[in-house]
């Protein structure tokens, strides 16, 4: 198995100019971050908000820069700091955003949306964009009928459809998930992760899916790295993780997820009734 | 092929004739818009077949009929349905060939300070830092300046006649423009679809005048409006001023100033060209917040 | 005597594309001292019957039913100034966003005097003083201090404990939370789920709960009704629903679960519930 994407301490400070009455000031959003995840393996990366997960992801997604760090893609280091982002790097990593109500162009049809990465970054002829897009929206479960509306016509989980197709035109080996599921409804939720899985199974896709529902990490992760004030503080394969938690806020966390099984209903009711 | 293109062309239809349906509904709810509207387009047709409409020449002098009232006056006559003026020119004529000129201005002033506007403002709500600073205070100096005071400095530079008075206008209304557009790009620019955009590789260009603006247009839309009835009024202001169009244009505010001395004598010379302003002006308000209604709960919901 | 009773609610919204049912004969009850969640997913109305009852929602809407009473008293025939007077202090409500909820213009001890000196009719110092006793009952850390704060200046779950605490000012008999924890971070959601436990079962209110997340329905509820596309599709205890669940879009629902997945693979709703409504 080939490593697609390798962080060694990625680093990433905010500096807050001061103004007239406050002192300048350096946000630490992520203090030395390292892994590395393989070709079709899914690493989610849990944590609640502020923890740095979604810088970390700005970061994987090559928008921003990291302080310090490196980065490996492919075994290809890459730093878009030094400006050596080439349009074959842009091609290697996308991203699906959380919101799919913000993250689609409400002017755009969706055809022009899944074309327009092809236009900007490949010269291949409209009609093979064309087609290209089609094949796209249909292996996402929409239609060719799809192809010419626009956005707000459709639903939630339709658009986060359209996202993905979206993501996946330039044939990219990484996709960063940035919480692609929590602004779903839990039977579009299902059906997205089964197109997630599907699509990785087909394309070998390498994921990155950070989230904070402690439930979908653990149907669809094979490693996780749970992330605290910017550091990693847990980081293992899911069953390590998630059978023997080391750190104790890996257990607080666990704890505060709430459980839907009879079990636990049984036991509150019990203790309920006690009180 | 061309089946695609046929099945692109059904399914496009629908979903812009509901759109259509849609802002006519919230339109329509405004009663003073449609009024609005429906003047504005009876105004646009006496522009357009003036020639047709109007009963005599706008710029013929009538020796024989000087300072005529209007027919349902005593003395008035049939000839000249809201009489002449101090030289004999059929007053009904006159205004006929007047909207031309109002809706003229309009036009170009609202086209330029609009292209102008947005070229600027979207350059400084994108790039921020020294270009956003730079721009805006040379937009609040322009500000700072009554507008009308301003209008006519730089028409008193170019030189008097409706061509100039028109740029000195749209320069006065472009930090308008510029300002709206700035709030607007600097809004958009952070949301999801422009970072997607840009992970698919889009330059500055694109994503400024692709991706970004025409999700910025509804303000927009109804701050053109708006400005088109300023800049009716403001060209009628310096027309009067003698800085606009010059005599014997059929220009409203021209037609004003000509008519000042006859203010107490023979009140429609001075009256009717003032409510041609007033009602042209009026139903464009009317229209651009009817417009305003139509366009801003979209800009809520999306 | 039930405290809210809800009989065939039906809502319809006028919109560009003509009248839309929201709601649409939903029938429930509350009885004091008992939690209810509302469970559904978007566009299933849950929390439009809710607002429909105290009567929260636009001019735009159409609200009918056979009966909508409160602790007996028909909210639907009384007069806005009658409801108003019940609205606020008998049924207090919180919602999904708590930092959206409260004005950033006044500090929070201002807006929660304001809802004691409104319904309570307190003096000053007697409003102060209350105020304190209430920032301490949701476990706000030194809550006198806290009274001079800014919305701004607090954390999305102290927002949701002033909420609360603004919520109860007034003893209320009956307090509807709508969506109140799925804006904020797990953990946070823990402390305000067991916050409203404990005040419900201190304070003997009918607390009814609405959200989409099975989870803390699973943590809080006594009854549950579950709703889709507006209409009532199961009404049981918490414990039957999970186990025993009746129709077969709870059963979707439930099976939709990540928690209870067995294969690869989710089952998703629409190949286990065919939507009956659809084809009337």
């Amino acid at each position: 198995m080939s490593v697609i994407l390798e962080a060694r301490n990625l680093v990433r400070d905010y500096h807050i100019p001061g103004g007239l009455l406050k002192k300048a000031k350096t946000v630490h959003a992520l203090k030395g971050v390292s892994f590395s995840v393989e070709q079709g393996k899914t690493l989610a990366i849990v944590g609640e908000s502020g923890c740095g997960k979604s810088t970390l992801g700005r970061i994987l997604t090559l928008i921003d820069p990291a302080t310090s760090g490196e980065l490996l893609i492919e075994g290809k280091k890459i730093d878009i700091a030094k400006g050596d982002m080439t349009p074959e790097m842009r091609r290697k990593v996308q991203i699906v955003f959380q919101n799919p109500y913000g993250s689609l162009n409400p002017r755009q049809k969706i055809g022009d949306i899944l074309m327009e990465p092809l236009v900007i970054n490949t010269d291949t002829p409209a009609d093979e964009r064309r087609d290209r897009a089609m094949t796209m929206l249909k292996k996402v479960g929409l239609t060719e009928l799809h192809f010419n509306r626009y956005p707000h016509m459709f639903s939630g989980g339709q658009r986060q459809r359209i996202a993905i197709a979206r993501a996946l035109m330039l044939n990219p080996k990484l996709l960063v998930l940035d919480e692609p599921v929590s602004a779903l409804d839990l039977s579009v939720q299902a059906q997205v992760l089964n197109l997630l899985a599907d699509l990785q199974d087909e394309f070998k896709l390498t994921y990155v899916f950070i989230s904070h529902d402690l439930s979908v990490v653990r149907y669809i992760a094979d490693d996780v790295m749970v992330m605290y004030f910017g550091e990693a503080v847990e980081y293992g394969s899911r069953d390590e993780v998630f059978a023997d938690p080391k750190h104790s806020y890996t257990k607080t966390l666990f704890a505060a997820t709430p459980r839907a099984d009879v079990a636990s209903i049984k036991a509150r009711l019990a203790k309920k009734r006690a009180a | 092929m061309s089946q695609a293109a046929a099945t692109s062309a059904v399914s496009t239809d629908p979903s812009r004739r509901a759109r259509l349906a849609e802002f006519w509904y919230y339109f329509a709810e405004n009663r003073g818009a449609v009024i609005g509207l429906v003047f504005f387009l009876f105004l646009v047709l006496l522009a357009v077949f003036a020639p047709w409409i109007a009963p005599h020449d706008p710029v013929a002098q009538y020796r024989d009929a000087v300072l005529v009232p209007p027919v349902w006056q005593e003395a008035g006559r049939a000839d000249y349905l809201l009489g002449t003026d101090a030289v004999g020119r059929d007053m009904l004529s006159r205004l006929i060939y007047g909207t031309r000129f109002s809706l003229f201005v309009g036009v170009i002033v609202t086209t330029l300070s609009l292209v102008g506007g947005i070229a600027l403002g979207v350059i400084a709500g994108y790039f921020r830092g020294w270009v956003d600073t730079v721009i805006m205070r040379v937009m609040d100096i322009i500000l700072a300046f009554p507008s009308l005071l301003l209008a006519l400095v730089l028409v008193a530079v170019l030189g008097p006649g409706l061509v100039n008075a028109m740029i000195a206008i749209a320069l006065v209304f472009q930090p308008h423009f510029v300002r709206l557009t700035r709030a607007a790009v600097m809004s958009e620019k952070t949301r999801d679809y422009v970072v997607a955009a840009k992970v698919a590789g889009a330059g500055h260009g694109r994503l400024m005048f692709k991706t970004i603006l025409p999700n910025c247009m509804a303000p927009l839309i109804v701050q053109a409006t708006l400005s088109f009835s300023s800049a009716i009024l403001d060209a009628a202001a310096l027309g009067f001023l003698g800085m606009g169009a010059q005599p014997p244009t059929p220009e409203w505010g021209t037609m004003l100033a000509e008519a000042r001395e006859f203010i107490s004598s023979h009140w429609w010379v001075v009256t009717l060209p003032g409510i041609a302003i007033l009602v042209t002006v009026l139903a464009i308000n009317l229209m651009g917040d009817g417009l305003r209604d139509a366009l801003d709960p979209k800009l809520k919901r999306s | 005597m039930a405290l809210l009773e809800i009989e065939n609610l039906v809502v319809e919204f006028q919109t560009a594309s003509g009248p839309f049912r929201a709601v649409n004969g939903v029938s429930m009850k509350v009885h004091e001292g008992e939690v209810l969640a509302i469970v559904g997913e978007s566009g299933s109305g849950k929390s439009v019957s809710m607002l429909a009852a105290m009567g929260l929602l636009p001019w735009t809407a159409k609200v009918t039913a056979d009966k909508l009473a409160f602790n007996g008293r028909d909210l639907l025939g009384m007069s806005a100034n009658e409801r108003r007077k019940i609205v606020g202090k008998d049924i207090a409500m919180i919602f999904q966003e708590p930092i959206a909820s409260l004005n950033p213009c006044f500090t929070v001890g201002f807006q929660i005097e304001e809802v004691l000196r409104v319904h309570m009719g307190l003096d000053k110092a007697a409003r102060r003083k209350r105020a304190i006793e209430l920032f301490e009952a949701v476990g706000i850390p030194d809550p006198a201090e806290r009274l001079n704060h800014y919305p701004h200046q607090m954390s999305g779950g102290q927002c949701q404990r002033v909420m609360i605490a603004i919520a109860i000012a007034c003893n209320p008999k009956l307090l509807i939370a709508d969506e109140p924890t799925t804006a904020l971070d797990v953990t946070i959601q823990k402390q305000i789920l067991d916050l409203l436990m404990k005040l419900q079962a201190e304070h003997k209110m009918g607390l009814i709960m609405i959200t989409h997340n099975m989870g803390v329905v699973a943590e809080t509820a006594d009854r549950v009704v579950v709703q889709y596309k507006g209409r009532k599709m199961e009404e049981a205890d918490v414990l039957t629903l999970f186990e025993n669940p009746k129709s077969n879009y709870t059963r979707a629902l439930l099976a939709a679960l990540p928690d209870n997945a067995t294969g690869d693979r989710l089952p998703t709703i629409s190949e286990l519930f065919v939507d009956e409504g659809a084809a009337q």
